[in-house]
């Protein structure tokens, strides 16, 4: 459903986005993630048409983005990045104005607000004028214009940036409904977002993709480096004497280590080459060694967040 | 294209901009139709249609600059750039909304010949001249200051650009007889002022239409490419 070809953009001296190439399958969830200025907004503009591309092709519902632009950007719904719209109208204004712009009329047109107002649960404001809305909201009539016309592809530019907790839950709600019968690329900086609703992930890195993949994917990728939680009591010892210790252990590779009275806490991480070797065990063994008492010792799984940062850092 | 036209023109209403630069136009244009009828005595429009020039160059700029300035410093070009309509029905939808506004604003002043047509017997020939004219001049302005609304996100940097150019063609035609006589004939047909003084007198020369239409057309022509160019351009 969309389709990208060596896709590069270059402003001035800054290579925004560089060769990608991806496709989203037909009624398929992507998430696209990746720090501020990795090229995900670029990639959206590009298309939606916004802009062109410097190099390759991008194909949007079958649709080249640059070459038949009109037509693509008929089968897109875009929520662009901050969400513009006319505040100086209401709600409903707006949605009927986009309804007249995309062609539709009538009894269709009517139906087709309706249906955008009841899914995005706007109806209490449509009457009120948009620049007095709250963000979440504002963030919903964008959502609603964008499913306007029924488009078989939705590109939103982070759609639940600046909400409460219970509007961003509502909006990836929606998302997911949507699911069913749309084809949506979506970016965000939430990771717990991307994994909760997206069908695959691409991780954007200086505008390359890092790593492609569904989040159980990924999550493999990254599940070579378990984390382990270690808390010792060890009186009158020195954190960096801790840190020195469950480094000599070799398979360990130390993260934070702080002093909270008495106790001693270290976020540790398991080096790649541990292999099969249990941690927890040689963790424990240090402590009996060094006559500390191993207050908790626990593993964790394996994160988006840790497969995010190694491949962006 | 015809939603877009009446969004457009609803926005000027929306705010208090139309009505006040259209009240402050009527005034000022009132005062200057008024001060010298009675001096001069003379059931005649020639003195209000050379002020009538001066202040479209001011406020013709001011009802233009809005146009892709404010899209681009609200972020809602992006919106309009992404819906399924090409950019040339949006740059004339949003260009035929100022020159209703401008028309409406013109019609205003209809008044004053009203007048005219009372206190004694005006060439109606030459008014309607006149006002083709002046409605011509507000369609070259109209079009100067919507490729200046492209280029910025400013209105202010719109306006005074437009207003620059304007006061160029407008001062250009005023000053023709202080020019070198080699330059002059050149110069003096690039500004207002000739081309509205043989319309003032009722006369419709070809000449005078192909300028108002060169000048508008290049504009928008302009304007057309630079926005067509930030979608297109590599």
């Amino acid at each position: 459903m969309i389709s990208t070809k060596g896709l590069t953009k270059i402003y001035g001296p800054v290579r925004a986005i560089d060769a990608l190439e991806f496709e989203v399958r037909p009624r398929e969830v992507m998430g696209f993630l990746g720090p501020n200025g990795a090229g995900k907004t670029t990639t959206l503009r590009i298309l939606s048409a916004f802009v062109a591309p410097t190099a390759g092709t991008a194909v949007v519902a079958g649709r080249d983005v640059v070459s038949d632009n009109l037509e693509a950007r008929r089968r897109i719904g875009y929520l662009p990045e901050n969400n513009p719209l006319y505040d100086e109208m209401d709600a409903a204004e707006y949605l009927e104005w986009t309804a007249s712009v995309r062609g539709l009329r009538g009894a269709g047109k009517l139906k087709r607000i309706r249906s955008s107002v009841e899914a995005c649960g706007i109806g209490s404001v449509a009457g009120e004028p948009i620049g007095l809305l709250s963000k979440g909201y504002r963030q919903r009539v964008g959502l609603a214009a964008a499913i306007l016309h029924d488009p078989p592809v939705l590109l939103l530019d982070e759609p639940t940036s600046g909400l409460d907790p219970n509007q961003a839950a509502e909006v990836r709600g929606l998302i997911g409904r949507l699911k069913a019968e749309k084809t949506v690329l979506f970016s965000t900086h939430i990771l717990s977002e991307a994994q909760a609703i997206s069908d695959r992930i691409i991780i954007l890195h200086r505008g390359r993709i890092a790593a492609c993949g569904t989040p159980q994917e990924l999550l493999a990728a990254a599940g070579g480096r378990r984390r382990l939680s270690v808390s010792v009591k060890a009186e009158g010892t020195d954190p960096e004497a801790v840190r020195k210790k469950l480094e000599s252990l070799g398979a360990l590779a130390c993260g934070d280590i702080r002093a909270e009275g008495g106790e001693i806490r270290a976020m540790v991480e398991e080096a790649e080459e541990s292999g099969a070797v249990d941690l927890r065990e040689r963790v424990f063994q240090a402590a009996v060694e060094s006559g500390w008492t191993l207050l908790e010792l626990k593993r964790g799984e394996a994160s988006l967040e840790s497969a995010f940062r190694e491949l962006t850092q | 294209m015809t939603a877009v036209f009446w969004k457009e023109l609803r926005a000027y209403f929306d705010t208090p901009a139309a009505y006040v630069v259209s009240v402050v136009m009527l005034l000022i244009a009132g005062y200057l139709f008024a001060q010298p009828l009675f001096l001069v005595n003379q059931a005649s429009l020639s003195g209000f249609v050379d002020n009538a020039q001066l202040l479209l160059v001011f406020f013709v700029p001011a009802v233009a600059m809005r146009l892709y300035a404010e899209e681009r410093r609200s972020g809602t070009i992006e919106i309009l750039s992404t819906l399924p309509v090409g950019d040339l029905e949006v740059l004339s939808a949003k260009y035929l909304a100022a020159m209703s506004l401008l028309t409406f604003m013109l019609a205003g002043t209809c008044f004053y010949p009203a007048t005219l047509g009372l206190l004694g017997r005006p060439d109606w020939g030459a008014v309607a001249g006149a006002y083709a004219g002046l409605w011509l001049d507000c369609a070259a302005l109209a079009a100067i200051g919507l490729w200046a609304s492209t280029l910025t996100r400013n209105q202010i940097v719109a306006f005074i650009t437009a207003f620059l150019i304007g006061f160029a063609l407008f001062l250009v035609g005023k000053i023709n007889i202080l020019l070198p006589p080699a330059f002059a004939p050149a110069l003096g047909f690039l500004g207002f002022d000739a081309h509205i003084e043989t319309l003032s007198r009722g006369v419709a020369d070809t000449r005078d239409l192909a300028y108002f239409a060169s000048l508008t057309g290049f504009f928008l022509y302009l304007a057309y490419l630079r926005i067509s160019l930030r979608r297109s351009a590599p």
